[in-house]
């Protein structure tokens, strides 16, 4: 027999939900309650607010009143800034949910003549906590005392002292700190905070700006070292909870029709596995919209709800495109099962736009997502590695479920080898459109490159796009290769 | 002890704009309060006898008052009177340090 080992209980660790669209899903459930958080970033990169929404959503939703020390905004401006986000900061007060006071530290006020202490600082906090019994505190930004106060080895003591009162009194703190040159923050406030260490980051690449949120530290917590993607707008804070710590989404067996029959055919004549992801290539002009939009609609008419996302055309552009290949997408709009995003490519990075899709698919649900075409997120990205960004989504999509279409666009004389940044590893299928021009007489042809996990054609079939919407011409073997091609009634696959 | 409540000593020939009104913030009497206390009367009955009135604020007792002189740390001197409000804080023992952050003239 084995010696018995002392039971060690595996407690895991209380957390504080920070209400804060994916935030709570990289950390876990939120921040280490009880406990100080140091949340650290250079000028405008979103901490404040981060911050702030931490504190409002406490308030709000989970009861759990809270208290903002301010180093650097005046209660009316902070008041100002969280009106923006939907919240009254005026009637939160006035109902004991939060409280803001702001400290005003200058330096050329203050001569200091011996000894001292924070005490103030404590009693106003310790004042303002007893007040509304506050669960939640918010420290922003406490680095501004050293601005204001010379003898740092006091200060470093009584911060020190701080933190320990802060989770003495069982406060969840978030301490906010400017990023420094080498360190994490200017004054080293890493040095104190042992839980949970947060590090923000806003960079401005080619116009583009890109916002990336990093969990350097997280005691007692697995989480991934990646940088997620947030997002900031009307809403306030959202970051892309995109891990790439697993591999273990389940594989489904079903299937769910291309929308075209022919195309089915070609594979196992069932179509596509459900919650894979599909890349349709193609140069210029080849219908690798007219393929999705098939697809879209074939899903709505299965009763799925689909999100299709245009880079390059507006909704009602691509309705009335679609029409006139005598496909009708207006009836599922109509209906709520098409549900339509556009946006510019150049509105933001790459990341920007991940967590704009993630935002969307966790409102809309969908069964079944377009992204036409993905050749303008890529080019819309930064330095970034794409290919990372880009497998992040397929996993989440693949997680969630949904069967995925991508169009990309490749140029002539190189039809899948410009498929960028390998993006084609990423997916399960992938569907290549081509224009040849035998005997001078132009036509388009599909293939299906590769299409995992089933038995599919591999031969290029002509691709015929009329009014009648989309068919598949014969095989193209080496026989009927610039010769003339047979209608679709002529189409019967062969094994 | 006798706490927040002001000591007033002021004659009656002095005129307002050379008289100082004196707000000491402390919390509890902890050493560097008392030595604060101390080292201020003292300096005041140099500089400024019969010109001034000290009042000690004890913040344990009323906290809301920190947030009034935007108090920090403790101990905080404030010269309320006369204008500009001026701020110094610590336990007034570098004399030379008073003197210029609360800008006394000296006895004339």
């Amino acid at each position: 027999m084995t010696p018995a080992r002392p039971k060690v209980a595996r407690r895991s660790l209380a957390k504080s939900p920070t209400g804060i669209q994916g935030l709570d899903e990289v950390t876990g459930g939120g921040l280490p309650k009880g406990r100080v958080t140091l949340l650290c970033g250079s000028a405008g990169c979103g901490k404040s607010l981060l911050a702030m929404e931490f504190l409002v959503h406490g308030a709000v939703r989970y009861g759990e009143p809270g208290v903002c020390m301010d180093f650097e905004e005046t209660e009316e401006k902070l008041r100002d800034n969280v009106a923006s986000l939907g919240f009254d900061l005026r009637d939160l007060a006035k109902r004991k949910k939060l409280l803001v006071d702001y400290v005003a530290v200058e330096r050329h006020e203050i001569a200091e003549t011996g000894e001292y202490n924070l005490e103030g600082l404590f009693i106003r906090l310790g004042h303002a906590v007893k007040a509304i019994k506050a669960k939640r505190v918010v420290l922003d930004s406490i680095e501004a005392l050293f601005s204001g106060l010379t003898d740092s080895t006091t200060l470093r003591a009584e911060l020190r002292r701080l933190f320990q009162w802060l989770e003495e009194h069982k406060l969840t703190a978030v301490v906010t700190g400017e990023a420094g040159e080498h360190t994490l923050t200017r004054h080293g406030l890493e040095e104190y905070i042992a839980d949970c260490v947060i590090s923000l980051d806003h960079r401005v690449t080619e116009e583009i700006s890109t916002r990336r949120l990093r969990i350097v530290k997280y005691r007692g917590t697995s989480h991934g070292t990646d940088e997620y993607p947030f997002l900031i707008d009307r809403e306030g804070i959202s970051v892309v909870p995109l891990s790439s710590l697993a591999l273990d989404h389940k594989a489904l067996t079903d299937r769910v029709s291309t929308g075209i029959p022919t195309l089915d055919e070609m594979m196992e004549g069932k179509g596509f596995f459900r919650g894979s992801s599909v890349l349709v290539s193609g140069t210029a002009g080849t219908g690798k919209s007219s393929l999705a939009a098939n697809f879209a609609s074939a899903a709505c008419a299965r009763g799925e709800e689909c999100l299709y996302f245009a880079f390059e055309e507006s909704p009602s552009q691509i309705l009335r495109n679609m029409r006139s290949v005598g496909l009708d997408l207006e009836r599922w709009v109509r209906k709520r099962l098409l549900h339509f995003h556009a946006m510019r490519p150049t509105s933001s990075g790459l990341e920007g736009h991940l967590a704009t899709i993630h935002k969307m698919i966790a409102k809309v649900r969908p069964r079944v997502v377009v992204i036409d075409p993905i050749t303008n997120l890529i080019s819309a990205s930064g330095t970034y590695d794409v290919k990372s960004m880009l497998m992040r989504l397929v996993d989440f999509l693949k997680v969630e479920q949904i069967t995925s279409m991508f169009t990309n666009l490749t140029f002539a004389g190189d039809p899948h080898e410009g498929t960028a940044a390998g993006v084609s590893s990423l997916m399960d299928a992938w569907i290549v459109l081509r224009d040849s021009k035998p005997n001078g007489r132009p036509r388009r042809e599909l293939y299906v490159l590769k299409s995992r996990g089933m038995a599919h054609s591999r031969e290029p079939r002509e691709l015929i796009v009329s009014e009648r919407g989309i068919e598949l011409g014969v095989v193209l073997t080496d026989h009927t290769l610039g010769t003339t091609v047979a209608g679709p009634s002529a189409v019967k696959f062969v094994k | 002890m006798k706490k927040s409540t002001p000591r007033k000593r002021r004659p009656a020939k002095t005129s307002r704009k050379d008289f100082y009104r004196l707000r000491l913030y402390i919390a509890g009497q902890t050493p560097n309060s008392v030595v604060a206390i101390a080292n201020l009367k003292k300096i005041c009955e140099d500089k400024l006898r019969g010109k001034y009135v000290i009042e000690v604020v004890d913040l344990l007792e009323k906290p809301q008052l920190a947030k009034g002189d935007q108090i920090i740390a403790i101990p905080t001197l404030v010269r309320r009177l006369p204008p500009p409000v001026k701020k110094i804080i610590g336990n007034l023992s570098k004399t030379e340090s008073v003197i210029v952050g609360l800008d006394l003239q000296p006895l004339r």
